[in-house]
């Protein structure tokens, strides 16, 4: 096959990626099927920023997971710089892990809490066997805590002696490691005060623009994706229902309508007008067979209720909705 | 004479003090949103208003709460369970506080109506799936015979709300009743608040840290830091012409539609918590026009234009400049 990801300029490329989840039988129940992440066809251009938004169970953090291969597909594609992450072996894949790396919510969720900084930091160098002598070992953590702005006097520390702001600075350094191209942004911030989330996003940026980084970040924070994505992917229970090629662009998904409209902004003369709703958000593990939002849209018609829309493209906007906004 | 009047209300924990001298005072029929990070004092400032510090080994150190005119700092206990739930309820962030997860949720609402209004069981059941209804709760009577684990959060907070409701208060305070809900579900439960507010002349505390449901929401606000009220206004004022170096940076974090990428701002620093407040005023750390003044005196609050209070050595002219 050519290497059709470099070909078209994305650093990330799925096609149909699809991710069930099985419950086993229980006295309850029978066996039941959940597809967290359902027919996603995602491109990330290189040196961009494309923010994934949706609410809990759109799938947005098993797209995640999926990207990187630390969870494998049901069905469907992921190419990484052209190469199908499905084929490689695993050594191959440990490699590759160098390029691509993931940034997760509370990053000592994945870090050893008996780790120093130092240590936390050095883990990636040891997994991928790069031998370093001790000099090399402290001018790499010196180099890494100075790139996330943490002053070195806290490499010997350990996470319960730093602030939530610190600690994800070392989930960031820790992911700088290995010098990665790729970086997925799971809800880096959603755990922050609000002055220290804005200091991330401030460093985040620069790291982008220094580093010449591409991003995938996942967030459920439509103002706070706008602000920082070139592109917004907004996702419903499993797939993709708009596709914002930039991100002032006037959504015309009525999901992505709600989403907005319920995006307060931090001013008192543009407040919303929240309309009430009846419906409530369908189970994931019974889905009915049309668009999964019809329940809850104003919009919703007959057909929306018996068949699918298809996510289709127009000049670059990609909406999947049989009643779209105008 | 306003509803809630609290004076100068500062509240202690064994040898620390995280709330100093908290002022606010709320009418009838309004919402004040109660402002500010982690470690400000939001929570406790609400434990301290629904009488609750002794839960958590607190007490109330100083200052006075006055509620429709009775003096609530040092009622007995007695007088203070008879008006909890009844004249003045408590929302939480987390629905499962208030809920027993081993009851259906109809019966829990029934209980405020049997215990406070003095309703019989068919009475209190009809009044808890009427307050349901209002609520936009769908099928209200099968709800009431759900337990908490068959619903949506969302769902749940919605039970909650009817359960503050269910004894007929007459002010309630929320503590980040949206925060753990997704943002569609934050949007429909702030304005069921806020209908309820213009409704039924409640008056609302609004705890929050989210700017945005204050602009959304609030007629007036409180922001508080570090244990410490910095500015009080109205909602127009204090994102048309916040005065506390604080507050303006706290707006600054939340991109706006539209605003350039690169040009957001964090606030240096950290959130300081209680064991290491500074000296003088306690922003001093973060703040960009700190001289030494702000290091050793403490800022008195200061009236700088009708309603509009700061806390700042240095933020009076600004805000009298601009009227």
């Amino acid at each position: 096959m050519a290497e059709p990801a470099r070909a078209t300029g994305n650093l990330v490329q799925t096609r149909g990626l699809t991710r069930v989840f099985k419950s086993r039988a229980s006295l309850f129940g029978s066996k039941r099927e959940l597809a967290a992440v359902s027919d996603v066809d995602l491109d990330v251009p290189r040196g961009r920023v494309t923010g994934v938004v949706g609410e809990s169970g759109c799938g947005k953090s098993t797209l995640a997971r999926l990207v990187l291969r630390l969870l494998d597909a049901s069905s469907g594609s992921v190419h990484f710089d052209g190469i199908d992450l499905a084929t490689v072996s695993a050594p191959a894949l440990r490699k590759l892990r160098r390029r691509m790396q993931m940034v997760f919510q509370d990053p000592y969720s994945s870090i050893d809490p008996r780790y120093s900084v130092r240590a936390a930091l050095l883990e990636p160098m040891q997994v991928q066997g790069v031998a370093l002598d001790a000099a090399g070992q402290d001018a790499r953590v010196t180099s890494l805590m100075a790139m996330v702005g943490l002053n070195p006097a806290l490499a010997a520390s350990y996470p319960h002696q730093i602030s939530g702001g610190q600690k994800q600075r070392v989930g960031i350094a820790r992911a700088l490691a290995m010098q990665p191209e790729f970086l997925v942004l799971d809800e880096p911030t959603a755990s922050l005060d609000v002055s220290i989330q804005a200091q991330i996003v401030a460093l985040l940026e620069k790291l982008q623009q220094d580093l010449g980084l591409t991003y995938l970040f996942i967030s459920h924070d439509l103002g706070l994706v706008r602000y920082f994505c070139n592109r917004i992917v907004v996702m419903y229970l499993g797939r993709v229902v708009e596709i914002l090629p930039e991100p002032q662009a006037a959504p015309r998904h009525p999901y992505t309508r709600a989403l907005m409209d319920s995006t307060f902004e931090p001013d008192p003369k543009r407040r919303r007008v929240v309309t009430l709703l009846h419906g409530e958000i369908p189970d994931a593990f019974n889905l009915p067979p049309g668009c999964a939002y019809a329940a809850r849209c104003p919009q919703a018609s007959a057909r929306c209720r018996t068949e699918r829309p298809a996510l289709l493209q127009d000049h670059g906007h990609s909406l999947a909705c049989h009643h779209p906004l105008t | 004479m306003a509803l809630l009047d609290v004076r100068d209300l500062s509240v202690s924990i064994g040898a620390l003090q995280p709330l100093d001298r908290i002022a606010f005072s709320l009418d009838k029929g309004s919402i004040l949103g109660l402002v500010g990070e982690s470690g400000s004092g939001k929570s406790l400032t609400a434990m301290a208003l629904m009488g609750l510090l002794p839960l958590i080994g607190g007490r109330v150190s100083g200052g006075s709460v006055r509620f429709d005119g009775t003096e609530l700092v040092g009622l007995a206990e007695e007088r203070y369970r008879a008006l909890r739930g009844h004249r003045i309820a408590l929302i939480t962030q987390n629905p499962m506080t208030s809920l027993d997860s081993m009851l259906r949720v109809g019966e829990q609402i029934d209980q405020v109506g049997l215990l406070h209004l003095g309703l019989s069981a068919a009475q209190a059941r009809a009044r808890s799936i009427e307050l349901l209804t209002q609520l936009r709760i769908p099928d209200a009577a099968t709800v009431h015979q759900q337990y908490p684990h068959q619903m949506s959060g969302g769902m749940k907070q919605r039970v909650v709300i009817a359960m503050a409701l269910a004894g007929d208060p007459e002010l309630i305070v929320a503590d980040e009743p949206t925060t753990a809900l997704d943002v569609t579900i934050q949007a429909q439960i702030i304005q069921i608040l806020v209908d309820l507010v213009r409704q039924r002349g409640l008056a609302l505390v609004l705890i929050t840290h989210d700017m945005g449901v204050v602009a959304q929401a609030c007629d007036q606000v409180v922001v508080l830091y570090a244990g410490r009220v910095c500015e009080g206004s109205s909602v127009e004022a204090i994102f048309a012409r916040p005065a506390h170096p604080y507050t303006q940076a706290l707006i600054a974090c939340i991109p706006r539609a539209g605003q350039a990428r690169g040009s957001l701002q964090g606030i240096a620093g950290m959130v300081p918590s209680v064991s290491n407040y500074a000296s003088g005023c306690r922003y001093h750390p973060r703040c960009a026009l700190a001289q030494a003044v702000c290091q050793t005196d403490v800022p008195p609050l200061r009236t700088v234009a009708e309603h509009h209070r700061v806390a700042c050595h240095f933020a009076m002219q600004d805000a009298a400049s601009h009227g």
